[in-house]
């Protein structure tokens, strides 16, 4: 996308607004969307992945140590990630603000 | 050379459909409707019409099935009525915001209940506001001319929309009239190929109809206004170019013995030819009265009728449907909307006729002209009148 969409005019529109850029849902911020965060804890985390498997958004991934975590770019607060943890490494806190 | 036929209006449309040469139909048979998709079901079981007839189970499908082949980039035609129109109504919606070019003749007719087959408009002015051009044609021959000019309109890259072409329920529909269709040579000359720009194709993977939030969507409707308002231009080449090439002449707003009239009627459909007879009548008794027809509903010509209208010092409007708890007739409203900012303006008096198949015959045109009259130089305590009614 050439510019972000709040600076779009209707000029700028396509015919139908159809989208030209295949993939370009990945540029939206689901992020916002949520009120709640997780909050990993590597001291309990054991590496299993269950919360990468259970993730709807698929926003979980695996960081240079092998530790998991969300993407908050796209993560939605769902929770999912921290009811399906057993070890209980994923504590929800309320976004701020 | 063209030739001249007699031949059943909606056998004529699907024939003029075939000479558009199209390449998708998709419909579903409803009275008054039905004798166009049967007669084009049976040119493409003949063999006649190289298409792809898509029999589909109802007309939310159909116009469904419709922006699938006009997003394909095929040439796309349909046809319904009444309550099969308002059965389509959230899909028309989807394909003039898709920016879907696509044909559609409506034999307009009343909506339930009671249930009735026959003619009025409410079913177009139901689906006034779904941002498709709409034409009204009045006898066959407008009819064949402007279901070809319908598929120019709408596939012209500078409007891409879709087009409905309006014509009255049986009154039209099933009439028995003489057509003078153009040779294919002709026709192909003034049809040039459909090209969709942005067509959906597995090489080059668009996403269409994707969702917007509200940081886009003013802006989205914003476009697809400008859209339809240009597209008034575009309408008139093509009436102006049609009118060259095989003689007969559209305008968006269309005159009959108006010019010194103190009192005009303006109708829209095929009544407008009684309504002539009415006129004709009245002129030679002495009368000042002359006719206005709205051809063009939408894009509305607002330049068109304030400049037909402004020398009367009354307008009659005749609508063929009712806005309940309204003003009245949806054309009347328009009409006095249009005109309400203009410093010269006429009195405008609103009736409602012909609802449900009831026939105004010329003897009731000038009853309603006369009442019209009337209502103008003594008032009225009501919005409008129901022509007709028993009381």
């Amino acid at each position: 996308m050439t510019k972000p969409e709040g600076e779009l005019t209707w000029k700028d529109i396509n015919i139908g607004a159809i989208v030209t850029e295949p993939g370009n849902a990945s540029q939206y911020k689901t992020g916002d969307w949520r009120s709640e965060r997780p909050i990993f804890d590597s001291e309990k985390c054991i590496k299993c992945g269950i919360c990468y498997i259970f993730c709807p958004e698929g926003c979980i991934g695996q960081n240079d140590e092998g530790y998991f975590e969300a993407n908050l770019f796209y993560c939605k607060g769902c929770g999912i990630c921290a009811r399906e943890c057993w070890p209980g490494a994923i504590n929800m806190v309320p976004e701020e603000g | 050379m063209a030739k001249r036929v007699g031949i059943e209006v909606s056998l004529a449309i699907g024939e003029a459909v075939k000479l558009a040469n199209a390449d998708v139909v998709a419909a579903y048979p409803i009275t008054p409707q039905t004798h166009i998709v049967e007669h084009l079901a049976e040119l493409v079981a003949n063999g006649e019409l190289d298409a792809k007839y898509i029999p589909v189970e109802s007309e939310h499908s159909a116009m469904s099935t419709c922006l699938g082949s006009s997003a394909v980039g095929a040439r796309t035609f349909t046809a319904t009525a009444g309550q099969g129109l308002e059965l389509m109504h959230e899909v028309l919606y989807v394909a003039s915001s898709m920016r879907l070019p696509m044909v559609m003749a409506v034999a307009n007719r009343a909506l339930s209940s009671p249930l009735s087959v026959w003619g009025d408009q409410s079913d177009v002015m139901a689906v006034r506001d779904t941002g498709w051009i709409q034409l009204f044609v009045e006898n066959g021959q407008e009819t064949v001319d402007n279901v070809l000019c319908a598929f120019r309109i709408g596939e012209d890259p500078r409007v891409l929309l879709p087009v409905m072409v309006h014509l009255d329920g049986f009154y039209l529909s099933h009439m028995i009239e003489p057509v003078l269709f153009p040779e294919q040579s002709q026709v192909d000359e003034f049809l040039p190929p459909f090209k969709y720009p942005l067509p959906l194709h597995p090489d080059r993977p668009v996403t269409m109809g994707a969702f917007a939030m509200p940081v886009i969507y003013s802006e989205a409707k914003k476009a697809q206004e400008v859209n339809l308002e240009a597209a008034k231009k575009v309408v008139l080449e093509c009436w102006g170019e049609f009118g060259k090439l095989f003689g007969r002449h559209y305008s968006p707003v269309e005159h009959y013995r108006s010019d010194d009239a103190k009192v005009l009627l303006l109708t829209l459909g095929s009544f407008s030819e009684t309504a002539m007879t009415a006129v004709d009548k009245m002129r030679g008794e002495g009368g000042e009265v002359g006719l206005v027809r709205l051809r063009l509903w939408r894009p509305f010509p607002f330049a068109e009728i304030r400049q037909a209208v402004r020398n009367a010092e009354v307008l009659i409007v005749l609508d063929k449907s009712i806005s309940f708890g309204g003003p009245g007739g949806p054309v009347c409203s328009e009409v006095r909307s249009a005109l309400y900012g203009e410093d010269k303006r006429p009195k405008v008096i609103g009736f409602v006729g012909g609802l449900g198949g009831r026939d105004i015959t010329p003897a009731g045109f000038e009853e309603i002209v006369n009442k019209g009259i009337e209502i103008s130089q003594k008032g009225s305590d009501k919005e409008f009148e129901i022509y007709g009614v028993r009381e």
